[in-house]
């Protein structure tokens, strides 16, 4: 079981959080055009690395955040988590 | 009653408590301190059980978790427990075992038949044999070879006993107290570190038990003792015994399983039986220790033959000789220790050293003692069905590959060893990549992934010294990482006996013309020409072989088999061991009991079930409860001898004609606070939300990005930056965590915050044509005509004192209103509510009349919104707004959503008006026609019309708008069931919706 430091609540067990997905994704801003292969790439393209992958994480069963997991996919090594806002360390 | 074998002045057993037992229903007796094993053999009991494949006699092996082939079943009824060590167990009384894999007895074992047809038998035989037939594995094949195979029973009944968990942290977690153990432990805990010591044995102390060493000029014992006393005083250090460290995860996370009471004579009764710990631990020390490596010769797995380092054993703790006739049969030094330890207590054994003449000084110590050896010597073979009697030994040719002078000597013990394999499972668990190391001859940790250090014979270090000033020296550093406080002790002094290198000698040849068994996995009965079989047949990955051969995969896990295997491999192949590599180390290292995994979450703890403030008053009121996600609601509440179907008819019913009050506590309920409010709505939802004023609800429909239906509910405007959103009961924890995902990660610009309160608030829903009447007697003060209080209207009054919410919405149909408290209040409301509302014929309703009253009026619910359908399948595309864009809008313009033949919901009744349709049937046009037949279209929900007193039913229909007034069959091959059925409007009852209105 990872243990994730929650950026705002600290080191927990990986049971108090749920995961979220590629942290790069980023919704096509709202009313604007969008192709439909722009659209198909963001709803159902997801990169499955082995290695380094930026990922969010939902701290369910805590604070209720979404953050961010710099995380090793292979190794299962958290190199660094911060706020949404924040850039990775 | 003396015992035969056991001896008087020796061993840590407490011989004035006496403790009686019974093995295959006979009755015997050991002492305190005994395991089975150890008592079984001082009343010279060694045949234990049947194999796994041949049904051959077997004895004990081993001392410990290593034991393959001891397995016994263990007590009886709810509390059984199968293939379980018989070396672990620790002897209470009235303990009970019986023998397992034999019928009808351990002594006659009818199976045992399989041993003389062994040639039919080779790796593989299941998957080559029972091919053909394809329909017979199945019926006929399966089931025998069921029967026949497998070990022990399981129980039947529900384990009886209680287990916990236990979360710990620590800086210094040390599995083992061996002597690596026990100084690492002793060097982290005086520099401060919390440290957990974990031992697997009852007893601490590890090789120092057994061996005969000092260490501070005490025994080993004795220091070992007095460490133990010693940290078990300092209050940063947990000491546990019986407590086994089985997995080793990311993260530094231990899972260690406690001992807890199986071993107590009189345990409380809610004592658990055992805990599960989870150790979360900065820094990990491994002191394993190893595990004595099995010879292989020619039958070599009679009852009698066993390891060496347990026969030492079964005489240093529990004073119990294996035999009185030994053989010690080994290609090391360690062995000597065994026979030295045999000829102290009076016992003559020969020795069989595979080396050619060697010349070290327990070798002289043994000769000065008079203990016969034959160098250069080898077994060949054995004899004695359910007990060894003799051993057929030789003088080794040139390069051993066969003898010379073959010569039978009777014996009523084989003690075997073939140097010591290194418990590397943890080590390599933690994701350390092991390497082979050319001295031990197995592998050991080389580089750690996660903080976990390996010492002591574990890593390969075998001698004293060495192993003390590594786990000092390691327990200082690794602790001062963490606590920097720079307390160094120092290492006490030393002495040990020297050993040499073992020889690189594991497999005996076979003598000229013979094929006696020779046995690598005893457990799996996997022999030297099964291996040599697999690889002629092509298995070339050690994954491979030990898969086609099941080496190492009985309940042993291969502990004394693996190297053996992977050594032969390596010989016939001719690679080194390296290159064949090993097989993965996987938890748990030793079997753990499913209790103790999933602890006290059993039954009706496995989840938490949510009730409702009025769940009592439903109680007394003979509801009957379903599960609803975790809430329990009332279904229905029960009148005389009503069924489900005639309840819910009635409780609809009078619904349509007086008024009834359901509790709708369990819908989810979400406050949502801050400027951009309504900002928010209106991008999660499908509908236009700016402009709904303040006191209005608006029912809403919300997309996922893929476009299909998530969820559905009203929302209240309170004021102008306040709203109430309801979700269903299912999608409640899903839609506010959704909400929470596009305020913080998509727009964080957005003002808004949000929080469930479904728990803050008890909800009652009043419905049918009276209910106008009662809201108006629970609110006396306030205007409920309909030009007050119209459809979809809002109000916050007093009731009785008590501030509520209400809601003027219908799921089912009728003229309704919701009405909402602090949940404290909950059940004065409802108590309220059915007082007042007597007269007025008010009736409780449960979900089944619900569902009933809104399949009928062909309102949507989870078992439409089914996670496949988008909003215009449901006919709810007059939802989707045009001017603005939202969540899953730009999903709608994929082509097969834009089809117009789509599924669409429609309603169903059949023709003879009175058969109920089974929900999951398939609509098809012809029942009869050949398969496949073309799924129209499935039923979603089925009820029994109130209004029309005929059966009605939903269901989702290819091009169902078109279908209407057409006849099909919703067939139910589970039910067995085909229904001719009209289509017809999903809006069966009040297709306008004026009731909702009037």
């Amino acid at each position: 079981m990872l243990e994730i430091k929650c950026p705002y609540c600290g080191k927990r067990s990986q049971i108090e959080f749920s995961y979220g997905g590629d942290a790069k994704l980023e919704r096509p801003k709202l009313g604007t055009e969008v192709s439909d292969s722009e659209w198909n790439e963001f709803v159902y393209y997801r990169n499955n690395p082995r290695g380094e992958h930026l990922e969010l994480w939902h701290h369910i069963s805590g604070c209720r955040q979404w953050f961010k997991v710099f995380r090793n996919t292979a190794t299962h090594e958290i190199l660094s988590t911060s706020k949404i806002d924040e850039k990775i360390k | 009653m003396s015992q035969k074998y056991r001896l008087n002045n020796i061993g840590y057993i407490n011989r004035n408590k006496k403790i009686s037992f019974s093995f295959n229903k006979k009755r015997y007796f050991g002492y305190e301190g005994d395991t089975l094993a150890s008592a079984l053999l001082a009343n010279g009991v060694h045949l234990v059980g049947r194999s796994f494949k041949y049904h051959r006699p077997r004895g004990f092996l081993g001392s410990g978790v290593d034991e393959p082939n001891a397995k016994v079943q263990l007590n009886k009824g709810p509390k059984t427990e199968p293939n379980i060590s018989a070396t672990e167990i620790e002897l209470v009384e009235g303990l009970e075992a019986t023998s397992q894999n034999c019928w009808p007895s351990v002594f006659f074992d009818i199976g045992a038949i399989n041993n003389f047809l062994n040639k039919f038998f080779p790796a593989g035989f299941y998957y080559k044999t029972f091919m053909w037939p394809k329909n017979f594995w199945y019926r006929i094949y399966e089931p025998i070879i069921r029967k026949a195979a497998g070990l022990g029973v399981a129980p039947l009944k529900p384990d009886p006993d209680r287990y916990e968990h236990k979360y710990e942290h620590c800086d210094v977690l040390v599995v083992g107290s061996g002597p690596s153990g026990l100084a690492s432990s002793l060097a982290a805990a005086k520099n401060g570190a919390k440290v957990i010591l974990a031992e697997d044995k009852p007893r601490f102390g590890g090789s120092l038990l057994v061996d005969e060493v000092t260490i501070g000029n005490k025994k080993g014992k004795e220091w070992s003792d007095e460490v133990i006393t010693e940290l078990k005083s300092m209050p940063n250090v947990i000491v546990k015994n019986r407590s086994q460290v089985f997995g080793y995860y990311d993260h530094n996370m231990m899972v260690m399983f406690e001992r807890v009471k199986d071993h107590l004579q009189n345990p409380k009764k809610y004592t658990p039986r055992q805990r599960l710990w989870y150790i979360r631990a900065k820094e990990t020390i491994i002191c394993t220790g190893s595990i004595e490596r099995p010879l292989v010769f020619g039958n070599n797995d009679r009852p009698g033959i066993m390891l060496a380092s347990a026969a030492k054993e079964y005489i240093k703790l529990y004073g119990v000789l294996i035999g009185k006739k030994p053989i010690i049969f080994t290609n090391n030094d360690s062995a000597y220790d065994t026979a030295i330890e045999f000829k102290k207590n009076g016992v003559s054994p020969l020795i069989i050293d595979t080396r050619k003449e060697v010349n070290n000084p327990i070798i002289k110590e043994a000769i000065s003692l008079n203990i016969e050896i034959k160098f250069n010597h080898g077994i060949a073979n054995t004899k004695g069905y359910r007990k060894i009697k003799s051993a057929i030994i030789g003088n080794f040719n040139d390069d051993k590959s066969g003898y010379e002078n073959l010569k039978e000597i009777s014996c009523d013990c084989i003690c075997v060893s073939g140097s010591w394999t290194p418990t590397v499972h943890l080590s390599s668990q933690s994701g350390n990549k092991l390497k082979y190391n050319e001295n031990v001859d197995a592998f050991i940790p080389h580089q750690s992934r996660q903080n976990e250090t390996t010492l002591g014979s574990a890593k390969g270090t075998f001698t004293l010294k060495k192993v003390l000033d590594d786990g000092f020296k390691e327990g200082f550093q690794l602790s001062n990482k963490i606590t920097n406080k720079n307390v160094e002790i120092k290492v006490p002094n030393s002495n040990e006996k020297n050993y040499k290198e073992h020889e690189k000698l594991w497999c005996m040849p076979l003598p000229k013309n013979k094929e006696y068994k020779r046995f690598v996995d005893f457990q799996n009965d996997v022999a030297v020409s099964d291996i040599e079989l697999a690889l002629r047949e092509g298995f070339r990955s050690i994954e491979h072989v030990k898969r086609y051969t099941t080496l190492g995969m009985a309940t042993d896990q291969g502990k004394t088999s693996n190297l053996n295997g992977l050594q032969l491999v390596s010989n016939i192949e001719k690679k080194v061991v390296p290159e064949v590599g090993h097989t993965t180390f996987r938890p748990p290292y030793t079997s753990v009991t499913i209790g103790t995994i999933v602890g006290r979450e059993v039954g009706k703890h496995y989840r938490p079930t949510r009730k409702s403030p009025m769940h009592e008053w439903h109680k007394k009121n003979n509801a009957i409860f379903v599960d609803a996600g975790l809430w329990l609601r009332p279904r229905y509440y029960k009148k005389n001898n009503e069924n489900l179907l005639q309840a819910s008819i009635r409780e609809a019913a009078n619904v349509r004609k007086n008024v009834g009050v359901c509790d709708v506590t369990s819908l989810g309920k979400i406050d949502i606070k801050g400027p951009d409010s309504a900002e928010l709505l209106n991008r999660v939802y499908t509908n236009a939300w700016l402009k709904l004023p303040i006191g209005k609800s608006r029912y809403g429909v919300m997309l996922r990005e893929d476009g299909i239906v998530f969820d559905d509910g009203t929302t209240t405007r309170i004021s102008e930056n306040h709203f109430h959103m309801t979700t269903t009961t299912a999608q409640a924890v899903n839609v506010l965590s959704h909400l929470e995902y596009y305020l913080q990660v998509v727009w964080p610009e957005l003002d808004v915050n949000v929080i469930s309160s479904t728990e803050e608030w008890a909800g009652a829903a009043i419905a049918g044509p009276n209910s106008r009447n009662l809201l108006g007697r629970l609110f006396p003060n306030i205007d409920v005509s309909n030009d007050k209080l119209p459809f979809m209207g809002y109000k916050e009054a007093d009731l009785f004192g008590v501030p509520s919410r209400i809601f003027r919405i219908s799921f089912s149909g009728e003229l309704a209103y919701e009405i909402n408290v602090g949940s404290s209040y909950g059940n004065f409301m409802w108590e309220k509510i059915i007082e007042l509302g007597k007269d007025l014929k008010i009736q409780p309703y449960g979900t089944e009349a619900l569902s009933t009253l809104r399949i009928e009026m062909g309102h949507v619910a989870g078992s439409e919104i089914d996670g496949r359908v988008i909003a215009s399948d449901l006919s709810l595309d007059g939802m989707l707004s045009k001017k603005k864009d939202f969540v899953g809008k730009r999903s709608l313009n994929r082509e097969a959503f834009l089809n117009t033949k789509r599924e669409k919901i429609v309603g169903l009744v059949p023709l003879d008006k009175k058969s109920m349709i089974p929900e999951g049937s398939h609509l098809v046009e012809n029942y009869k026609a050949p398969l496949p037949n073309p799924k129209l279209g499935h039923v979603s929900a089925s009820c029994w019309s109130v209004e029309y007193d005929n059966p009605f039913s939903l269901a989702i229909l290819k091009d169902g708008k078109n279908m209407i007034g057409k006849n099909l069959y919703a067939v139910s091959p589970l039910k067995n069931t085909n229904i001719e059925v009209e289509v017809v409007s999903s809006h069966y009852v009040d297709p306008k919706g004026e009731r909702v209105r009037s």
